[in-house]
């Protein structure tokens, strides 16, 4: 672990700033985890819990930047300080998109009911849904530890969720044409669809910083040439 | 915890007691001065006329007369003296607050400060056997060697601190614009302590001034003008002494006046150095 | 957060021998500092000055390592470091100032436009007239004027001049300070205020007409808004005059140079842009001292 400052006070500063942003990392999985059941198991109760909690994500964002920019106007950070503070100020922005996303999911939960149909489609979103979690999961760990490697591996299954999602639409699109009362439905799972493959991508955002925050690398719009060095 | 006490009020005490004692010690130590002054001006304002400015001193016995010789006597000794002592002794002074930390800086100052320890009348004597015993007679050139002398590690002492205490980043800022090392101190260190070193030479002139004792053996006294710088020469101090110690009335009432002259001169040097300076400084 | 040392793509130095390790080195690289000839630098500007293995003493006290440094024509070249770490006797060591202290030795080779400045035939004197130098506590002479103070180093010399008159404006104009001592002139030089001095001593090394101007701390005896003056004028400066600042406040390297060197004990750690050095160093010790982790 590196040498503290000699100012203990601002390394208390950015442990809170820490805590606070992986508190929210936290939340924010758990969001998605249960919108992503809920939809599962069709369980309206928790997607009206879910929905409920971004209350509290909205609340962190607007704490976290207030920190963010007290350390920046009394410390002046530089080098690593720096692209620490400014890399989360920008996490808490892809985070609350997500926590957003998360409620909009369990929205279309709600609508659908307990009904059940387009099993297939259904299962496929599951997939993806599951491909996309982890994605999350692993770049908000890949934050903690500093792990630019586990970054660069989260970008690259971002290529996998945008596949699900390229096979997902055409079957759904087949399906409306077959059964016309399917539309609703349909929709619905596409906008799930759309919602997951957006999460998705966020989780590559806070990888490309993680990676950015690590190496002093800018590695944003350069996903292909990351992955192809690696 | 409150702001007022007992305690207080005693070191108020204390405090004024001390500021009332070192005021009474202050004009303890001016009364001698003072009472000098007034003294000398009191007896000596009598004998004051034009006579005493122009005239030779009367044969023993007569009265009337003056000290004209006595007193371009002692202009023409501290004059040759200071001719004589300045330069060496300020050059010994650069030389000091240059090299003053090497070993050899470190006997230099010692010396000084032996030399300026060394009772007038001792100086008066060495003189007397160096130049007086071998050229055969009292005369004028040797008496300012002795007041030279004598006024050397003074003038040395006050040009090496004075020179000491310009600062460094005076130097520093003259050798960084490319000035030799030489022209940096004579023409940054030296211009900015010559204030201070014109102020410490007055006063060494000033002193030299009222030396009796080594006058004595070297320039002794003379009734008459002297003509040459190797010829007895009258001075104030020494014709104070001889008029002082006589039975003549008369020329005790001269010497007091001589007296006052003396302490007049002294007084007048010490006044235009201060004067100088404090132009100096309002120049700047 | 532990920091991984991968080069950066930005346009920096080519890398040293050991600066590059893996991810888990706290104590990057050790051993020398670069020669001169391993620092290849990206950019178009010509080496006006370098130090080439460069050691100092103070008696037998080492006080500069072998340092290697070039010294880039035209730009802002900041020198940091904590205390002790030889800073300012590297930039004394630059216009051979160092040697006027007692005791004092320098060896090795610093080059000015390719000419070794401690070769046996050269003038320290001229040197420092190519070379001028600006310090921390303001320094103008308390017995000249304004005007004789922006002449001083000229008379002092015994250089004549025609056009005194209009050196001394050109001078002031250039350090901000015209305007306002322009009814003044004959004013002590002493009876400005502390930022006034200090612009009135940069003043009087501009009229020198110097290629290189040397100035160690220069703000630390001024206030934040005399600063900035000073930062601002050196902005201004870059454009005709190789600069090289030896700075204790971070923060004003970052502002005012192109280009950042750190020092520690002796030693360069780590040369480069000063943007690079300050968002991604690359040494370890480099990113401890600028974020406040040193002691």
């Amino acid at each position: 672990m590196e040498r503290k400052h000699t100012d203990r006070e601002y390394d208390r500063e950015l442990d809170t700033l820490r805590e606070q942003i992986l508190l929210m990392g936290a939340k924010v999985e758990e969001m998605v985890k249960n919108a992503l059941l809920a939809f599962e198991t069709r369980n309206v109760e928790l997607a009206r819990q879910t929905i409920a909690m971004d209350r509290q994500i909205d609340l962190l964002e607007i704490d976290i930047d207030e920190m963010c920019i007290k350390v920046l106007a009394r410390r002046q950070p530089v080098a690593s300080d720096l692209r620490f503070v400014m890399m989360t100020f920008k996490h808490v922005t892809d985070l609350e998109r997500i926590g957003d996303l998360g409620v909009n999911m369990c929205e279309r939960v709600l609508e659908l009911g307990e009904r059940v149909v387009l099993r297939d489609a259904a299962a496929a979103v599951v997939r993806m849904g599951s491909v996309a979690q982890q994605m999350l999961h692993d770049a908000l760990d890949a934050f903690v530890a500093s792990d630019a490697h586990k970054a660069q591996e989260v970008i690259r299954r971002d290529q996998q969720v945008d596949n699900y999602y390229a096979q997902l639409f055409p079957e759904l699109v087949t399906s409306m044409m077959q059964d016309p009362s399917l539309v609703s439905q349909a929709t619905k799972l596409q906008s799930l669809g759309k919602y997951i493959e957006r999460v998705a991508d966020h989780a590559t955002n806070l990888a490309e910083m993680v990676v950015y925050m690590v190496n002093g690398q800018d590695v944003r719009h350069h996903a292909a040439e990351a992955n192809r060095e690696n | 915890m409150s702001l007022s006490g007992e305690r207080h009020a005693l070191r108020k005490f204390t405090d004024r007691a001390f500021s009332a004692s070192c005021v009474l010690a202050t004009i303890i130590a001016l009364v001698p001065l003072f009472g000098i002054l007034y003294y000398v001006a009191a007896r000596g304002i009598q004998g004051i006329n034009l006579d005493f400015f122009t005239q030779l001193p009367k044969p023993v016995g007569e009265t009337g007369g003056g000290m004209a010789n006595a007193i371009v006597g002692t202009l023409k000794l501290v004059g040759l003296a200071s001719v004589m002592g300045i330069p060496p002794g300020v050059l010994a002074g650069i030389y000091l607050a240059e090299f003053g930390q090497t070993r050899t800086g470190s006997v230099v100052r010692f010396s000084a400060d032996v030399l300026s320890g060394i009772p007038s009348i001792t100086v008066g004597i060495f003189v007397y056997s160096l130049v007086v015993l071998a050229s055969k007679t009292f005369s004028a050139f040797a008496g300012a060697l002795a007041l030279a002398v004598i006024m050397l590690p003074t003038v040395t002492r006050t040009t090496e601190e004075l020179l000491r205490l310009v600062p460094e980043s005076l130097r520093e800022a003259a050798l960084g614009l490319g000035v030799p090392k030489w022209r940096a101190t004579l023409r940054v260190m030296l211009r900015t302590a010559a204030p201070g070193i014109a102020v410490g030479i007055m006063l060494a002139v000033a002193r030299v001034a009222g030396e009796t004792a080594p006058l004595l053996f070297t320039a002794f006294s003379n009734r008459f003008w002297s003509d040459s710088w190797n010829e007895p020469t009258a001075s104030l101090p020494v014709q104070i002494y001889t008029y002082a110690v006589s039975p003549f009335e008369d020329w005790h009432r001269q010497a007091w006046a001589a007296a006052l002259v003396l302490v007049s001169l002294v007084l007048i040097l010490n006044i235009s150095a201060r004067i100088l300076v404090r132009n100096r400084v309002k120049k700047q | 957060m532990s920091l991984s040392l991968e080069p950066p793509d930005a346009p920096v130095l080519a890398v040293s021998r050991g600066a590059a390790e893996g991810k888990s080195s706290p104590s990057a690289s050790e051993g020398r500092s670069p020669s001169t000839s391993e620092i290849a630098l990206n950019t178009k500007a010509n080496t006006k000055m370098r130090a080439e293995n460069l050691s100092a003493y103070f008696g037998k006290s080492q006080v500069l390592k072998g340092i290697a440094l070039p010294i880039l024509e035209k730009k802002v070249t900041a020198i940091i470091g904590p205390s002790g770490c030889g800073k300012s006797t590297f930039i004394r060591c630059l216009n051979r100032m160092h040697e006027v202290v007692p005791n004092a030795h320098v060896s090795g080779e610093v080059t000015l436009d390719g000419l070794n400045v401690y070769g046996r035939d050269i003038d320290p004197v001229r040197l420092r007239r190519r070379v001028g130098m600006v310090f921390q506590k303001p320094n103008p002479f308390p017995t000249m004027s304004i005007r004789d103070n922006v002449l001083a180093g000229l008379r002092l010399n015994g250089i004549r001049v025609n056009d005194a008159e209009s050196r001394v404006e050109r001078a002031l104009h250039q350090v901000a300070l015209w305007d306002e001592v322009k009814d003044g002139l004959d004013r002590a030089g002493t009876s400005l205020s502390g930022g006034q001095q200090q612009r009135l001593c940069i003043a009087r090394s501009l009229a020198m007409e110097p290629e290189v101007i040397l100035m160690d701390e220069p703000c630390s005896a001024l206030d934040p808004i005399a600063t900035a003056r000073v930062e601002e004028l050196i902005h201004e400066l870059r454009a005709d005059y190789t600069i090289v600042i030896v700075t204790h406040n971070m923060q004003q390297a970052a502002r005012v140079a192109n280009y950042t060197a750190f020092f520690y004990l002796g030693e360069v750690v780590e040369f480069g842009k000063t943007d690079a050095i300050f968002t991604h160093p690359k040494q370890r010790r480099t990113e401890d001292y600028i974020t406040g982790r040193f002691g």
